[in-house]
């Protein structure tokens, strides 16, 4: 299948990282679309995991927050809050931990509280949320974002949530005993973290995408890998299902407004 | 001991000028219709606490009631931001608010320690995080049996918690079912405790053993608005108001807008209107 938007490629792209065995803690959007495409592909077994308390949930639909009935109608079991962040988070459950950004540095740190200073901010943004022990408490984390230069900048404004700090060992130093930031997902490309410098570098570019493209919506200089290559497309099974949830989301929505 | 009021009476009784309030419920359950009799009562110089301040708070902060929010996460959920919290942080307007973040790990925990009495919460937190840099409420504890060095936040106790539930018994106990949020945990840290519900039965029995239930001794003022959650939802009766969300954002958006709504759908009307305002989302 070669129609397909550059969204639709990064949250099919983000589904086929997760498998059967994952314990995923969901944040809403594209990470949500992409946890409910692995599980209706070839993922079915996956735990997914929403802050509001919903563990083992399988929606027929995407919900709009994190706390939508359908996600507590189709879950295994729904604790209080506290619970989900003590027994489920805190107590090292929780497998990958799954997040957007609107601010992200090339070490996978994450502002998503203020642009500009945070006494006096140019934007207040909504804020952590689960977001700061959600990085810190998942065995790993996956990040997808929309590749701009506003978001995709040489210094974030604020650490919401740590990713691999100034690079290298931070996460080590600090006590961190998770992996943090392994897997960034964007519009373009598909990006690791250097082994060693933590620096997260381009693996693989979309079909269609060029270097240039990568850079001139990137605020940083980029580091691409040496082996680079192409992301496979999605397939008709991969397309088909995340179409189909989108519509079944859409209706349900207009439904009920 | 819970007394069955009407929901003025509730808040009058249980709110007042400068206390620090809870009104909590995980997107689920938000109290409302409490919330709207708290801005009809004109309360000053609250200090809101909340996980997720939304569209609850929008109206009390855009109606000039708040001195401090205390939250970790000022969304409107599934939409973007809070404009009239936004106007506040940034502009002082109606007036200027002070702000204790958090994340969400630490707002619930809090509220676990207000519930067992205890004067902080402790956990594995904020590592790395700037929070701990513009909050002087986040501190640190060693460990005196690992030397692991923990997160430590002080317990939340409102002077009043209000939430919405399902049920009350005819004799004031309260059943919660859903996403149960933190709402157990904030009404046992609090000093008093006002519930709206959707309906009283006569009795919880037949029901399954392990449902989130509230005594009616934890409790002090129960008041009956079937549709109180509006525009949130109530698990079992009716759906969350999406599109009210979304036309939030457009009517907080303009200071003018926003007071004209208020005055229209706040102000001049009483908690009876819930009822029809759920009357199309109920299954």
């Amino acid at each position: 299948m070669t129609d397909f938007t550059p969204v639709e490629m990064m949250t099919i792209a983000a589904a086929r990282a997760l498998s059967s065995d994952d314990v995923c803690f969901v944040g809403i959007g594209a990470p949500s679309a992409a946890c409910n495409v692995a599980r209706l592909t070839h993922a079915p077994d996956i735990t997914l995991i929403y802050e509001s308390g919903t563990i083992g949930v399988a929606p027929d639909v995407l919900p709009l927050s994190i706390g939508d009935g359908e996600l507590c109608e189709t879950a295994l079991t729904t604790v209080s809050v506290p619970e989900m962040f003590r027994y489920w988070l805190m107590g090292g459950r929780i497998s990958i931990g799954f997040l957007g950004a609107a601010q992200l540095d090339r070490f996978g740190n994450i502002n998503t509280t203020v642009i500009g200073d945070y006494a006096h901010p140019k934007v207040r943004l909504p804020g952590g949320g689960g977001a700061p022990e959600i990085a810190s408490s998942c065995g790993e984390v996956f990040i997808t974002l929309r590749q701009a230069q506003r978001a995709m900048v040489e210094k974030i404004d604020f650490f919401t949530s740590f990713g691999h700090g100034e690079g290298g060992n931070h996460r080590e130093r600090l006590g961190l005993t998770t992996k943090g930031p392994t897997l960034l997902i964007t519009d373009y490309a598909i990006w690791r973290p250097d082994p060693e410098t933590k620096e997260f570098t381009v693996r693989r570019l979309h079909q269609g995408v060029t270097r240039e493209q990568v850079q001139d919506t990137c605020g940083w200089k980029i580091r691409f890998a040496d082996d680079l290559d192409e992301t496979p497309p999605p397939t008709d099974l991969e397309l088909g299902t995340l179409r189909d949830l989108q519509a079944r989301t859409t209706a349900a929505h207009q439904r009920m407004v | 001991m819970a007394q069955f009021l009407s929901l003025s009476e509730a808040i009058r009784q249980n709110v007042n000028d400068g206390d620090t309030v809870a009104f909590e419920g995980f997107t689920h359950l938000i109290p409302h219709a409490a919330g709207h009799e708290t801005i009809r009562q004109r309360f000053r110089d609250l200090t809101l606490l909340r996980m997720t301040p939304d569209i609850i708070y929008d109206q009390m902060i855009g109606m000039g009631m708040a001195r401090k929010v205390v939250f970790s996460y000022a969304g409107n959920p599934g939409v973007g931001l809070l404009r009239r919290m936004r106007d506040a942080i940034e502009n002082r307007y109606p007036r200027a608010i002070a702000t204790v973040e958090h994340s969400h790990s630490a707002m619930a925990q809090a509220y676990e320690a207000g519930a067992s009495g205890l004067p902080m919460a402790v956990f594995r937190g904020y590592k790395g995080a700037d929070l701990i840099k513009v909050n002087p409420e986040i501190r640190s504890v060693t460990c005196p049996f690992t030397g692991e060095e923990l997160a430590a936040v002080p317990a939340h106790r409102p002077d009043v918690t209000v939430i919405h539930a399902q049920k009350a018994s005819r004799k004031g106990d309260v059943l919660i079912e859903g996403i149960i949020g933190v709402q157990k945990e904030a009404a046992l840290a609090a000093k008093r405790v006002v519930v709206t519900v959707e309906e009283v039965v006569p009795d919880f029995k037949g029901l399954h053993p392990n449902l989130c239930i509230l005594p009616h001794w934890t409790i002090d003022a129960v008041a009956v608005v079937p549709g109180g959650a509006h525009p949130s939802y109530a698990h079992g009766y009716y759906e969350r108001d999406n599109a009210a969300y979304l036309e939030w954002d457009r009517i907080s958006n303009e200071r003018a807008l926003f007071q004209q709504w208020m005055e229209d759908n706040v102000l001049s009307v009483g908690p009876e209107v819930f009822a029809e305002r759920v009357a199309g989302l109920r299954r």
